[in-house]
């Protein structure tokens, strides 16, 4: 598949908005822009714009943008052909190597480099997922050590396999999505291996029978890739500190996302070492306000619907901020998780008084590891909102914005946690 | 493509034997010098033994036994390096070095070191305290007690090197047969005929460069060596990019009498990288990374760097290096046999291998041999890899990036898998072009990838599957 660049001539070099990265969050960012009337560009680095759904081949997709059940690859398609109906450029084989103050990107095409102006940046790159050696796991490195990223664009764009008694290390919602793809190319995983001792999207799992015959294995994790030149065991320890083989063919390490976060980080914007994305505020401002951020890049991970949903409105407040109506006039609120935290992070990490109409209107949460208890937003001494919640990891937590900022004031506000055991 | 084995006439007057760093670096030198050479290498690739996996220092040589053959190859090895780099379009990054004190103990050595340094000729050595290095290198912890400078110590590319000295043999008329183990073989008094895998060589003189089997390739072809590899293991944990704002030179420890010890510093590539353990091994091919080790040295990275401790850990490697009991390199010239075992060249042969090919020149000029060195030699240039030259996706005509992290290109990698040098594996294809080597380890290029390279690897990374089955 070569790709033929979907504008002859390359990106202009200067637009009102640029929007890096046409996943889900991106393209609904620009259909939206579009219908405000504003002309925004949308740069991929990919051949096609469609973002991780293009190789996410199976359901679902698409009920809040479409209202139906699709597979992502035919979801991704939709969702960039609804934008350039509309009439947004999308150019693809346009990689941003940097993001320069004014804003101005840095990219690169097959044509070399060339510069692009923006009055507003909108960053929608996604997420990645931890691999191997993000994971410190030991032994040589033979061949066959994939992310699911990698395995699902060989399967499904490519028609390829790498192996075919793979383990599957991890069992989040992308793990599952990982059987799913196996399963496609006729790949036999032999197990999935889960450091705690609970399947981690276990609302989903539970709806499966039996994990779809993969064995499980709980209080486990990888020590060791065993092979030279190719895959031929996994090493695993469980919760005892025994240790056993399973012969394998290949190990997919799945999940733990990470925000691809690069540009603001090498941009000197702020990062929140919670999420890996950029610290935005309520309208999604990174601490460059001509930048917004939406979709994964924002925090790992939520849904395509989700990440849709963020791009549209980020959008809307593109819009206000281009017509001057977000600007900080009272001052500004950090957000901070309190003590030894089972907290992750909270999104947005700012507050920029006062919050308008058109703001987020939750606070997005993650728990590091399962919880039982009060959460209390407060600033102060002043408790502006509490309420019961337990959580899990990898699950969306949500209080509510708007009587939160209602009663805060400019400074910190603390979110703290009494734990029930 | 691998190479053709040789004609069974063809005639050399050189068989290197090994293609790490020192065996491409020979080739290069008796190349240039007229000889007719023939590089035989066991792996599908070459820089597949200790080569493969370095700190990529080039090192002056400071802290090396004061009169010692590594000392003198390790200087006439950093002079031609830099004399030549424009040429070959190699990279240097001017970095410099500190040598770090933590202890009391390791202050109190800091001086005799910087002795050692001078009498080895790096004579621009300077202490500092506490306030001018940190002003020099914010980001170093508070727990330090001082150090000095060594201000010539770089960073270099450890793969775009070794490749352009054996690309600019062969494109002057060497040989390279790879997938070819040396088995056996013999002297009959005026030449050797080597058994490799792949056939016979016959050759005048052999040179065994064969790294961490240089003492099995001595007892293959001399039935006996005079030094016996004992194997040691460095592992590495390399840091995200966007950590190389937090350091500028190499940072060094106070090396002590096994190791230089664990450094920190960037790399050609633009991440950090920290570095290396020293662990005896039996083991002469398996460089495995473990758990536990790698913790301890993410641990250690943050101890020096604070700052570490919010990067992410992008890749891990570790490389074995070909020591002996000996300190010193093991160059053992044979001349009744027409034999040069060049064996022993532990951590410091990327930064001596080019010294390394002129003093087994000189070794080789008392056999007797005599050519008649190329008119114009050709200087090929690789194409640069290193995060601070001009890489491909600055350029017009590059179709397109296929490594996302580390800006490959389809054009670069199209390069890679073709010509005399074409990578013969994925790790190959990584020393050439660094792709997959970034911080997302293959996540985004890897499907692509193995479409790219379908045919060419000898193990495909990928096949073909019928969806109905
Ligand atoms: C392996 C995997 C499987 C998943 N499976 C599911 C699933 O089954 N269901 C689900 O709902 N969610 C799934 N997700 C979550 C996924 O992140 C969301 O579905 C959705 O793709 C998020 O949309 P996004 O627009 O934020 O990012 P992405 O879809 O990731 O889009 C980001 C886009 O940015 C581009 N880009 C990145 N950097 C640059 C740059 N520097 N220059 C130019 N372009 C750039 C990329 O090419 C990409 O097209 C999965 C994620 C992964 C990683
Ligand atoms: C952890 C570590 C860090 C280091 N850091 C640095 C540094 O910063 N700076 C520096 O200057 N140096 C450094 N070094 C040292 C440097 O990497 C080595 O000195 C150098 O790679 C040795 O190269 P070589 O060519 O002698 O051996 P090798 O690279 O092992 O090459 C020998 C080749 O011979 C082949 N071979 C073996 N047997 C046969 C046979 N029978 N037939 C055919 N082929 C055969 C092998 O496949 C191999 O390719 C480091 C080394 C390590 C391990």
């Amino acid at each position: 598949m070569t790709a033929i660049p979907e504008h002859a001539g390359g990106p202009p070099g200067a637009c009102d908005v640029a929007i890096v990265g046409g996943g889900p969050a991106g393209l609904g960012a620009a259909l939206r822009l579009k219908d405000l009337g504003i002309e925004a560009i949308v740069l991929d680095r990919e051949a096609e714009a469609g973002g991780i759904p293009r190789h996410c081949g199976h359901y679902p997709f698409g009920m809040r943008e479409f209202h139906r059940i699709l597979k992502g690859p035919d979801y991704a398609r939709r969702l960039v052909q609804a934008a350039k109906q509309a009439g947004v450029a999308i150019f693809t084989q346009t990689s941003v190597v940097a993001l320069d103050p004014g804003p101005c990107l840095a990219v690169t095409t097959p044509d070399g480099r060339a510069e692009i102006r923006a009055k507003r940046v909108l960053l929608s790159t996604g997420v990645r997922e931890r691999s191997r050696a993000g994971r410190l796991v030991g032994g040589q490195r033979p061949w066959g050590v994939l992310s699911t990223g990698a395995l699902q664009s060989m399967v499904y764009l490519k028609g390829r396999r790498p192996f075919e008694r793979p383990v599957i290390v991890g069992s989040e919602l992308v793990s599952f999505s990982a059987i799913l793809t196996c399963r496609h190319a006729g790949i036999r995983p032999v197990a999935m291996v889960e450091a705690n001792d609970r399947v981690t999207a276990w609302w989903f799992a539970a709806g499966l029978p039996r994990l779809t015959g993969v064995p499980l294995h709980l209080n486990s994790r990888v020590l060791r890739v065993v092979g030279d030149q190719r895959v031929e065991a996994v090493e695993l320890q469980d919760g005892a500190g025994a240790s056993r083989l399973i012969e394998a063919d290949g190990v997919i390490f799945s999940g733990q996302f990470l925000p691809e976060a690069t540009l603001p980080r090498a941009a000197g914007l702020t990062i929140d070492p919670g999420s890996g994305g950029p610290a935005v505020d309520q309208y999604g401002r990174c601490s460059d306000p001509a930048v917004f951020a939406a979709g994964n890049l924002l925090r790992p991970v939520e849904t395509a619907g989700w990440s849709w949903q963020e791009g549209v409105f980020a959008a809307d407040r593109i819009a206000a901020s281009l017509a001057g109506q977000l600007s900080e006039r009272q001052g500004a609120i950090e957000m901070r998780v309190h003590g030894d935290a089972a907290i992750k992070f909270v999104l947005p990490q700012r507050l920029a008084l006062p919050v308008l109409p058109g703001a987020m209107r939750n606070l997005q949460l993650r728990a590091k590891r399962p919880f039982h208890g009060t959460l209390s937003v407060r600033q102060n001494g002043r408790t502006l909102w509490s309420g019961r919640q337990s959580g899990r990891p990898e699950r969306r937590i949500l209080l509510p914005l708007a009587p939160i900022a209602e009663k805060a004031v400019p400074g910190t506000i603390e979110i703290d946690l009494q734990e029930e055991f | 493509m691998p190479s053709a084995p040789p004609e069974s006439e063809e005639y050399f007057d050189v068989a290197v034997i090994g293609a790490g760093v020192v065996g491409c670096a020979i080739a290069r030198r008796f190349t240039l010098e007229g000889a007719r050479v023939i590089v035989i290498e066991k792996a599908v690739d070459i820089l597949d033994g200790a080569s493969k996996g370095n700190s990529g220092i080039l090192h002056t040589g400071f802290d090396a036994p004061v009169g010692s053959l590594e000392q003198r190859c390790i200087a006439a090895g950093y002079r031609e390096y830099l004399d030549i780099k424009d040429r070959l379009g190699l990279s240097v990054l001017k970095t410099g070095a500190l040598v770090l004190a933590w202890t009391e103990e390791e202050e109190a050595r800091l001086e005799a070191l910087m002795e050692q340094a001078r009498a080895n000729g790096v004579d621009d050595v300077e202490r500092l305290g506490v306030t001018e290095i940190r002003a020099w290198e914010p980001g170093l912890s508070d727990r330090l007690r001082g150090g000095f400078s060594v201000p010539r110590e770089y960073i270099i590319d450890p793969w775009t090197a070794p490749h352009s000295y054996l690309l600019q043999a062969l494109e002057n008329g060497a040989r390279l047969l790879r997938r070819a183990e040396v088995l056996d073989g013999g002297f009959d008094g005026s030449a050797w005929r080597l058994e490799t895998s792949r056939g016979a060589v016959r050759a005048s003189t052999v040179i065994n460069a064969a790294g961490l089997y240089g003492d099995h390739v001595d007892q293959r072809l001399l039935k006996a060596s005079s030094y016996a590899i004992r194997p040691r293991k460095g592992q590495f944990v390399v840091f995200d990019k966007a950590a190389s704002v937090l350091l500028s030179s190499i940072l060094l420890p106070v090396p002590t009498a096994t190791t230089k010890g664990i450094v920190v510093c960037k790399t050609s590539y633009g991440n950090v990288l920290v570095g290396p353990t020293a662990e005896e091994q039996e083991s002469r091919d398996a460089a495995a990374v473990d758990h536990e080790t790698l913790a301890a040295l993410q641990r250690r990275g943050i101890e020096i760097l604070p700052g570490l401790a919010d990067f992410e850990v992008t890749a891990t490697y570790a490389g074995l290096r070909p020591a002996t009991a000996d300190k010193d390199y093991q160059i053992k010239d044979h001349p009744a046999q027409r034999y040069i075992s060049v064996g022993g060249i532990r951590s410091t042969g990327l930064s001596a291998a080019l010294g390394i090919a002129h003093h087994v020149f000189d070794l080789y000029g008392q056999f007797g041999g005599r050519h008649q060195p190329p008119e114009t030699p050709h200087w090929p240039k690789v194409s640069p890899i290193a995060e601070y030259q001009n890489r491909g996706w600055t350029e017009p005509g590059n179709a397109g990036v296929v490594c996302h992290c580390e800006l490959v290109t389809r054009r670069e990698i199209e390069e890679a898998l073709n010509g005399p040098l074409a990578a013969g594996s994925l790790p190959g294809l990584k020393r050439r072009t660094r792709a997959t080597m970034g911080r997302c380890q293959g996540f985004y290029c890897l499907g692509e990838l193995a479409e790219i390279t379908e045919g060419r690897f000898e193990r495909p990374l990928a096949t073909a599957y019928d969806s109905n089955s």
